[in-house]
């Protein structure tokens, strides 16, 4: 039978859960809820009798000092004060075959009070009592915008105790044939389109000759197959494809362009991003582009391995679940790397839209951006913490077009032993997959990547979402790491996208593999053979483990409670088999599958935009009156200087991400010795993280990133190039050596079949190459995802081409870092670099309604010796603070430096080094130009002269001192006081909540 | 004679490795052993002075923070604890492991194995890490000495400690058994963030009558090191952190009260 248990909290202690949906319900506006109690309910199902489920109850569901619970029945307590007269309920539950956490850890506690052979099942579900005058249309609303998504739960309104019987699934065995091999074009594209298998017309037609050759029709599992593995997820197709682009070439690429003026690129990626790698050919890259992560030499033990990944689509339907399993799956990257890396860092980069935005501005089927950022946030923490990896890097960014495609980026660093880089299955392997069991979550999560989001995607790919359980992954990475140090498997990989398909198909690529489904251990029956192949249920590797070593290896998974199950094993003879239950279901060979994919063909094109800039006159003709007049304020500079810096500083993409930092457990492992705030009440906004991933010793890694898709509305070449300065400043802020440094990239695009689209691709993809080789900076690994719009039913909304650059350094002595907050009065302030009259994209004409042209570039030639001058000057201990200029210029890493220090500052203009036209030298350029490569750096009097020696030749000037009056001033090119602001009145604008609460 | 410290782990323990590496800077040898290695041979114990339950989200903390780990202890280990106990031996639990022990009614321990306190959802809702003040008043603990002051991280969601009465609260403050409050950084009482969850009484740390047991929420292993303290760049690097002195205590009182380990 089904017992229903309720739990609340007592009358007197506050209820965190129903003090949340009680804020989130008034949010929306609906002013009519007074109260809100959460009852978590729990359903068991089974055959005890009541004393044994109060047992249950008492033991494991209850906290007896703040909560109380009952058994609904006859006499049942009541519960006045939370329900009653106008008091609602709304009741959510996850739908069957979501995944439920709370499950595994009941029947884990059932087992030890011996009740579990009792026990069928234990599932759970939350009702809120919500107290006021609720109309059922505001309660509807309340339960679906606020409380339940409908991907993954169900919702009941006022019906008090709602039964969940357990289904019984079956599936019967039933071979299913595609009719492809007759097929004409439209009925090939109604196959992908219906199977959101996400192939093209030529896709489809090359597996269809292939058949036809066989002279038969595949199966659907082989079709599956085949879409998992040419997707635009697994292999990059676009990237590696012949790409030729119409439009300015930047210089360096002539020679590539032919007779008609086209640049002829055959394989962007290799040309480009790979391209700078092997030219540069760093004797310390160990694996590049080849593995889960990327691999770079550290210590004399270790290597470390680092990868960041995207799970965009899954966090626009369902944001917790998406962003959980997007940390969740980066996190398996370092794991399934070599022969595993241990997992010690993680990254998160989130860009949302406006979080102010009215509720009837969202387009439909678009969650609320607050929502989306809640959940993501909720998601990223829940999975980390419980992981227990740090995550103390990061940066988030706002823009509408952000709202209905949110991007979600997570980073996981690994620590690999020198000796488990090499790995490779060998025929008579056996493949053992370790961890979570398969059920139907996840299926075409790697076809649904690369579909355009739209007003019906909720409904269409519920199945793409998924929900994690951490746990299930730490116990597999403990295990895991202890069956690496015996040697008992000879290689490995995650399941990510594609699940089990891509899994085993990617190890047994060189030698053919066979496996048979039902083996395959499952949460719940009823999955047909296709579902379990391709579900990309989390919490699962796979292993290749020689027969002779399998016992060894079960009993290290068994000893804590891991699951690991032979599916197959390796063989010679390069095809891939796969059975169920003896019927074979797909037979393909592994070069068909690995290398059938044909060469995709693309156009791109790019025509310069135009923007009016205040500094371009000639911009301002065609400009609007509104727009001109905007152009001539901006250059007369603002009326009250102090009052456009608080404002800047109160900006959503500058302003203190602490309510997200806080939330993460930035110091597990105790490793991380500068952390993401710092300054002297530890809020400040730290440049890079610092770790020691070895516990003892001071060899560090300084981790950190960059990305500005505002200059990418006006050059993607240039902001691909600030994004990199930017994670290079950030790195050379706390004092680690760019000559140590390996980048990665991650490109988020709208649909690059629009040659617009791929030709900013191709722009930024060039000054990648540029770039990373100007400043002698690998790249190891990178992912791009390709198709991040959404289509509201009128239009389609593209995000801004989004080009996250993630930067990793050695650094020898991590007590050599310094941090952003200026340490105390009586010191000097320099600049170092070169400002230009570069406003485009900034956050100071932002304020003048304007985005501007004048974007800044990246002088490389100078760049690169100002950083390695700056780091040698750290390394010296010549330095006190350091801080790079990025959103909002000097003003504001001036400010942020003095408030996160307590410190007062006084800046002269004057001395600021200039390049440019006179006209431009300008208070509001030097104050708020984002011109690249620039520090400021507080320098102690003694120092000084030493600390000017090594900048010679470079752009370096004192602007100012520290001192200990409690305010920044700043004085203008005239000499005139331009601000005398208190550090109180900048760091509260700088402190505007994320969020209300 | 080592001190053997045992360090023990579950499914969703995650500050093992860091609170391994502190006891052995203060010269203790340790042994990290999964629960379910210790239930198979639990005379294990027998050959351990201090047994460690670190920080976590053991068994993911779905069922409330420790609950599912208490009950595990409390089914199947009850009476090997219990011995251990009795041998006047150190049992030590850090943000999880204070979770648990509050929740198997080791501590406060009034009555043993029962449930007197708990610790519950912050009021800010949700987890957070950061940095506060502690300072010890007049205690029976065998590990704190009275008006010591320690800065030390937070990082939990369920660190708000709550006893069943008033009753309750008032034995364990007559006791002596509240060892670390949560203080500003002048060592006063202050209200958010300072005490970061709203303990009662500003608790963030208590031990049992007998002083042998300890529970924080606080990681002091995460203070062992000069470059753990968040403000370092800015001071410079000390000498140690200052978290390590609770593990060095720990090790000292085994060496002097326990003599020579059995073995």
């Amino acid at each position: 039978m089904q017992y229903r248990i309720e739990v609340v909290h007592k009358k007197e202690w506050p209820d965190p859960a129903g003090l949340s949906a009680l804020a989130d319900i008034r949010d929306l506006g609906i002013e009519a809820a007074r109260d809100v109690r959460a009852v978590d309910v729990f359903l068991v199902d089974g055959t005890l009798d009541r004393d044994e489920v109060r047992t249950l109850t008492e033991k494991l569901f209850l906290d007896p000092v703040v909560q109380q619970y009952r058994i609904p029945g006859p006499g049942q307590e009541r519960w006045d004060w939370a329900e009653g007269p106008g008091v609602h309920s709304i009741e959510v539950k996850r739908k069957p075959g979501v995944m439920d956490p709370v499950q595994q850890s009941a029947l884990k506690g059932a087992e030890d009070l011996s009740l579990r052979d009792k026990i069928e099942a234990i599932r759970t579900a939350r009702k809120y009592l919500v107290r006021g005058d609720l109309s059922r249309a505001e309660l509807e609303r309340a339960a679906w915008k606020a409380l339940a998504n409908d991907t993954i739960e169900e919702v009941h309104i006022d019906q008090p105790e709602v039964e969940y019987p357990l289904h019984e699934l079956r599936y019967d065995f039933d071979l299913v044939e595609v009719p492809l091999v007759q097929a004409d074009d439209d009925e090939m594209l109604r196959i992908s389109r219906e199977g959101v298998l996400s192939l093209s017309l030529e896709e489809m037609k090359t597996i269809q000759d292939h058949f036809r050759k066989l002279g038969r029709h595949p199966t659907d599992v082989e079709l599956e197959i085949l879409a998992q593995t040419w997707s635009e997820h697994c292999v990059h197709k676009t990237l590696r494809g012949h790409i030729t682009y119409e439009g300015p070439v930047p210089e360096g690429w002539e020679d590539r362009v032919d007779q008609d003026g086209r640049l002829v690129l055959d394989n962007l990626l290799a040309l480009t991003v790979v391209g700078a790698t092997t030219k540069l050919a760093r004797p310390w890259c160990v694996s590049v582009f080849e593995d889960n992560a990327g691999v770079i030499e550290f210590d004399d033990a270790y290597h470390v391995c680092f990868k960041v990944e995207t799970h965009n689509h899954p966090s626009a339907i369902e944001p917790y679940g998406g962003a959980n399993t997007g940390i969740g799956g980066v996190i398996r990257d370092p794991l399934g790397t070599g022969l595993g890396a241990k997992p010690i860092l993680n990254t998160d980069v989130f860009c949302f839209g406006p979080l102010d935005m009215a509720e009837e501005d969202v387009p439909r089927g678009a969650l609320h951006p607050k929502r989306v950022m809640k959940g993501v946030v909720a998601g990223v923490r829940d999975y980390g913490n419980r992981m227990g990896i740090p995550t103390a890097n990061g940066a988030v960014y706002f823009d509408e077009r952000y709202t209905g495609n949110p991007l979600v980026y997570c980073g996981n660093i690994g620590l690999l032993p020198k000796d488990c880089v090499e790995k490779a299955a060998r025929p008579g392997d056996l493949a053992v997959v370790v961890g979570g069991r398969t059920g139907r979550d996840g299926i075409h999560g790697a076809t649904f990547s690369s579909v355009e989001l739209t007003s019906e995607s909720e409904e269409v790919s519920g199945g793409a979402v998924q929900i994690g359980n951490a746990i299930t992954e730490k116990k597999v990475a403990d295990t895991l790491l202890k069956a690496r140090d015996r040697g008992l498997y000879t290689g490995l990989t995650d399941c990510g996208a594609g699940g089990l398909s891509c899994a085993v198909g990617e190890m047994g690529q060189e030698t053919g593999a066979e496996a048979e489904i039902q083996h395959i251990p499952l949460k719940y029956q009823g999955l047909s053979y296709t579902e379990i192949w391709i579900s990309e249920a989390q919490e699962r590797m796979v292993l290749s483990v020689p027969p002779e070593n399998l016992d060894e290896l079960m009993e290290i998974f068994q000893s804590e409670d891991v699951e690991a199950t032979v599916i197959g094993r390796f063989t010679d003879d390069g095809m891939l088999r796969v059975k169920y239950g003896g019927n074979v279901v797909a037979e393909l060979e592994m070069d068909f599958v690995h290398k059938g994919l044909p060469r995709f063909k693309g156009r791109a094109k790019w025509e310069p935009p135009s923007f009016p800039d205040p500094l371009v006159e000639e911009s301002w003709a065609e400009a609007t009156s509104e727009q001109a007049q905007a152009c001539r304020k901006a250059l007369a500079g603002p009326d009250d200087c102090a009052d456009a810096l608080a404002r800047i500083l109160a900006a959503p993409n500058v302003r203190s991400k602490e309510w997200i930092v806080r939330q993460y457990d930035h110091e597990v492992q105790g490793q991380t010795v500068v952390k993401p705030l710092v300054g002297v009440n530890c809020d400040g906004p730290g440049d890079a993280c610092v770790i020691t991933p070895v516990l003892g010793s001071h060899k560090g890694l300084a981790v950190g990133c960059g990305l500005n898709p505002k200059y990418a509305d006006i050059d993607t070449y240039h902001s691909a190039a600030c994004a990199i300065d930017e994670a290079l400043r950030n790195i050379t802020a706390v004092g680690a050596p760019i000559e140590r440094t390996a980048i990665l990239d991650n490109f988020c695009w709208g649909n690059t079949r629009r040659p617009e689209q791929l030709g900013t691709l191709v722009r930024a993809a060039l000054a990648c190459y540029d770039y990373a080789v100007g400043f002698g900076v690998p790249f190891i690994s990178g992912k791009d995802s390709l198709n991040n719009e959404f289509n509201t039913g009128e239009e389609t909304i593209s995000i801004p081409p989004t080009l996250l650059i993630s930067a990793i350094a050695v650094m020898e002595d991590v007590r050599h870092a310094v941090t952003m907050d200026l340490k105390g009065p009586g010191n000097l302030l320099y600049l170092v670099g070169m400002t230009h009259p570069e406003l485009g994209g900034s956050h100071y004409l932002e304020l003048f309604g304007l985005t501007g042209i004048t974007v800044p570039h990246v002088r490389v030639q100078r760049a690169r010796p100002i950083m390695q001058a700056l780091w040698s000057t750290v390394q010296r201990g010549l330095v006190r603070s350091c801080h790079d200029l990025s959103e909002g210029g000097m003003a504001t890493a001036a400010a942020e430096m003095a408030f996160a220090g307590a410190v007062g500052l006084e800046i002269s203009l004057r001395s600021v080094p200039y390049e440019g036209p006179d006209g431009h030298r300008l208070d509001s350029v030097l104050l708020f130009s984002e011109s690249a490569s620039r520090f400021l750096v507080e320098v102690p009097p003694e120092n000084a002269a030493a600390f000017e020696a090594e900048f010679s030749a470079l752009p370096l000037a004192q602007v100012g001192l520290t001192n200990d009056a409690g305010a920044l001033t700043i004085v203008g090119l005239e000499g005139q006081k331009l601000m005398e602001a208190p550090l109180g009145r900048l760091k509260a604008a700088w402190l505007t909540p994320l969020v209300g609460r | 004679m080592p001190v053997n410290v045992l360090i023990l782990r579950t499914a969703g323990t995650n500050c093992d490795q860091e609170t391994d590496f502190a006891f052995q800077l203060a010269g203790a040898d340790t042994a990290l052993v999964h629960v379910n290695a210790l239930r198979a041979a639990p005379a294990r114990m027998s050959e351990f002075q201090i047994l460690v339950i670190p920080g976590g989200f053991s068994y993911g903390d779905d069922l409330g923070a420790g609950k599912v780990l208490a009950n595990e202890l409390l089914s199947s280990l009850r009476e090997p604890l219990e011995r251990f106990l009795d041998q006047g031996k150190l049992l030590i639990g850090i943000c999880n492991g204070f979770q648990v022990l509050v929740k198997t009614g080791l501590l406060p321990g009034l009555e043993r194995w029962r449930q007197q306190a708990t610790l519950t959802f912050n009021d800010s809702h949700v987890f957070e890490d950061r940095w506060t003040y502690l300072a010890a008043p007049e205690n029976v603990s065998v590990l704190v000495g009275d008006g010591e002051r320690l800065y030390l991280p937070v990082a939990h969601a369920e660190g708000k400690f709550v006893a069943e009465s008033e009753e309750v609260l008032r034995q364990i403050r007559d006791k002596g058994q509240i060892v670390y409050r949560y203080t500003d950084p002048e060592g006063k009482p202050a209200g958010y963030p300072w005490n970061p969850n709203g303990s009662v009484d500003d608790i963030a740390g208590i031990c049992d009558p007998t002083g042998r047991i300890l529970g924080l929420m606080p990681h002091p292993e995460r203070h062992c090191l000069p470059v753990h303290d968040p403000r370092w760049p800015r001071e410079g690097l000390k000498e140690e952190g200052e978290g390590l002195r609770i593990f060095r205590r720990a090790v000292q009182f085994v060496e002097e009260k326990l003599g020579a380990p059995a073995g």
